[in-house]
C-alpha cells in the first residue's frame, strides 16, 4: 500500500475512530470497496461497528476471523470479510470476491495480503497506533477513478466527523 | 423406535471426523483427524486447505469409526452431518459425504448444527443432566451464554459483541508468539506465569449478557508494545485470568437469575484448564452442579454430532436432500 495518503485522521478513543467510520458510510454506494489495513487491536473491527450502524445494521458485528465472511443487511447490504488467516493468494479466490463486490458495500480486514487479487477500484484505510494506548492514526487512500473522484465528498465528510 | 445408532459426521473447520453412537449417549466409536499440523505452518486455519485435506481424510476416517463400531453398514439406522456454521467449503464435504452414505445404505440423512452439536457433548457422558442447565459455549469463533431449559429448547442469554474466547487467545498467542494453536499454548504458559501480575480489564463484567474480548485483546497488544521485556508468562496468566472471569462471573449470575441447577461448559475453549477449575470452583460456592466435558468431547468432534442428530431425528424427522451448507447457520431458539 502506498504510504502517502490521501487524508489523515487522528482519534483518541474509538468512538472517534467509528464517527470517522460512520462519516464514510454517509457517502457509499452499491459495489465499493474498502480495504482495513491495521495490526491486531488497531480497531478495524471497531471501525467496521460503527460504519455498520450508520447504515441502520442492527444485529451485532462481530469479528469475521474465524467464519471469513459475514453479511449484514441495512440500509445497504454489506460484507465484512476477514483475511487475516489468508496468506497465499490462491486462497483468497475461494472467498468468491467479485460476486460479493457486485452485491452491496464490502469492507475486507488485513486486505493487504491479497492486494494483488482487489480491484484497482477501492478506499484503503490503514489504521495504526499512535502515543497513547487509545491514540489511532487513520490513513485514508483512494485508489481508482470510483474513489479518487469523490475525494472532496470524502475530505468533507470525515471533516465534519474529526 | 428403528433409529438408534447413528453415524456422525463433522467437517465444519480443521476436523475431519466420524463417529458411532447409539441412542445419543453411547459412543460405540468416535474418531478425529486433526489438521492441526497442516495448519500450524500456516499459523491458522487456511480454507482452501481445509477443504482439500477434508476431502482426502473423509472415508477413510468414516471407514475407521465405523470398524471401530463393531458394525457394518447394516447396523447404522441414520447419517448426520454437520451443515453449519462453519467454512463453506469445509462443511461441503461432510454434508456431501453424508448424503450419498443416506442414498447408498438407504438411510435417513440429518443436518445438525454445529452449535447444538456442542451443547449435546455433555450428554454424551452424562445423558441424565438435569435441566435447566447454563451452558458456556467458548470456541474459536463463538462465544454465548446459554439457557438449556429442556431438550432442543435453549435461550441465547448473551453473546460476544466483537471477538470470541477462542479467537482473543489465538490472536494473543500470536502477540506472544507461542504458535497455533494458540489457546492451548497460552494455557500452557500460563502455568508459569502470575495471574495476578497485570490487571487486564474486564470488559462488560456488571453490563448484561454479552461479552467484549476485543478490549482485553488491544489492552495485551498495548501491555507488550510499551514494556517488550515484559514476563510473557504473566502476560498470558493474566489475559487468561481476564477471559475466564468474565466468562464466569457471568455464568454464575445467569444461573442464580433462572434458577438453572447446573454450569456446563462447551465448545474448544472448555478445554482451557483455568476455565475449568474456575467453573468447578463456582459451581461449589453456589451449590450447583459443573458439568465440564472430557477434552475429547469439548474440541470438534462427530459423536456430539451423532448425538445432537439422534435429538433432532427424533423430533423433527429427516433432513431434506436439498438441505445445503449452511456457513452462518444460528442456533434454533425459541
Amino acid at each position: 500500500m502506498n504510504s502517502s495518503s490521501d487524508v489523515r485522521l487522528s482519534t483518541a478513543a474509538p468512538s472517534e475512530t467509528q464517527a470517522i467510520a460512520a462519516a464514510i458510510a454517509g457517502i457509499v454506494t452499491d459495489g465499493d470497496l474498502m480495504v482495513l489495513v491495521g495490526d491486531l487491536g488497531a480497531g478495524k473491527t471497531a471501525f467496521t461497528q460503527g460504519f455498520c450502524a450508520a447504515l441502520d445494521v442492527t444485529e451485532p458485528v462481530t469479528s469475521p476471523t474465524f467464519t471469513l465472511a459475514n453479511r449484514y443487511e441495512g440500509r445497504l447490504t454489506v460484507n465484512h470479510l476477514d483475511v487475516y488467516r489468508i496468506e497465499a493468494l490462491e486462497e483468497a479466490r475461494d472467498l468468491a470476491l467479485t460476486e460479493l463486490l457486485d452485491d452491496g458495500v464490502t469492507l475486507i480486514e488485513w486486505g493487504d495480503v491479497i492486494l494483488p487479487a482487489l480491484p484497482d477500484d477501492r478506499l484503503d484505510v490503514r489504521i495504526t497506533f499512535g502515543e497513547g494506548d487509545d491514540d489511532r492514526v487513520l490513513a485514508l487512500t483512494a485508489v481508482g477513478a470510483r474513489w479518487t473522484a469523490r475525494l472532496d465528498e470524502l475530505r468533507a465528510a470525515v471533516g465534519a466527523a474529526a | 423406535m428403528g433409529a438408534d445408532v447413528i453415524l456422525g459426521i463433522e467437517t465444519s473447520c480443521d476436523e475431519t471426523a466420524a463417529a458411532v453412537v447409539a441412542r445419543a449417549s453411547d459412543v460405540r466409536s468416535s474418531v478425529v483427524s486433526s489438521q492441526v499440523d497442516i495448519h500450524a505452518k500456516y499459523g491458522g486455519v487456511v480454507p482452501e486447505v481445509a477443504s482439500r485435506a477434508h476431502v482426502e481424510t473423509i472415508m477413510p476416517v468414516v471407514e475407521e469409526a465405523l470398524d471401530a463400531s463393531g458394525l457394518t453398514s447394516s447396523g447404522i439406522d441414520a447419517v448426520a452431518a454437520t451443515h453449519g456454521p462453519g467454512l463453506i467449503g469445509a462443511l461441503l464435504v461432510g454434508v456431501s459425504a453424508a448424503k450419498a452414505i443416506s442414498l447408498v445404505w438407504d438411510v435417513p440423512f440429518i443436518g445438525v448444527n454445529h452449535l447444538e452439536a456442542h451443547l449435546y457433548a455433555a450428554f454424551l457422558e452424562e445423558p441424565n443432566l438435569e435441566m435447566p442447565l447454563v451452558i458456556l459455549l467458548v470456541s474459536g469463533g463463538h462465544t454465548m451464554l446459554i439457557l438449556m431449559e429442556g431438550h432442543l429448547r435453549y435461550r441465547v442469554l448473551g453473546h460476544t459483541v466483537d471477538d470470541a474466547a477462542g479467537e482473543a487467545l489465538d490472536k494473543v498467542a500470536r502477540v506472544l508468539d507461542l504458535g497455533y494453536p494458540g489457546g492451548p499454548a497460552v494455557d500452557r504458559l500460563s502455568n508459569n506465569g502470575d495471574r495476578d501480575a497485570i490487571a487486564f480489564p474486564r470488559a462488560m463484567a456488571n453490563d448484561g449478557w454479552n461479552f467484549s474480548f476485543s478490549g482485553v485483546k488491544t489492552a495485551v497488544v498495548n501491555h507488550v508494545r510499551k514494556r517488550p521485556d515484559v514476563q510473557i508468562a504473566d502476560v498470558a496468566a493474566s489475559f487468561q485470568e481476564a477471559v475466564a472471569d468474565v466468562l464466569v462471573m457471568k455464568a454464575r449470575r445467569a444461573a442464580k437469575e433462572y434458577g438453572a441447577t447446573g454450569l456446563c461448559l462447551a465448545g474448544g475453549v472448555a478445554a482451557n484448564s483455568r476455565l475449568r477449575e474456575m467453573v468447578a470452583d463456582a459451581a461449589a460456592a453456589d451449590g450447583l452442579r459443573a458439568f465440564l466435558p472430557s477434552r475429547a468431547m469439548c474440541t470438534d468432534n462427530a459423536a456430539m454430532v451423532a448425538a445432537a442428530g439422534w435429538w433432532r431425528l427424533a423430533a423433527d424427522g429427516p433432513s431434506g436432500m436439498d438441505l445445503g451448507a449452511d456457513p452462518s447457520l444460528r442456533l434454533p431458539v425459541d
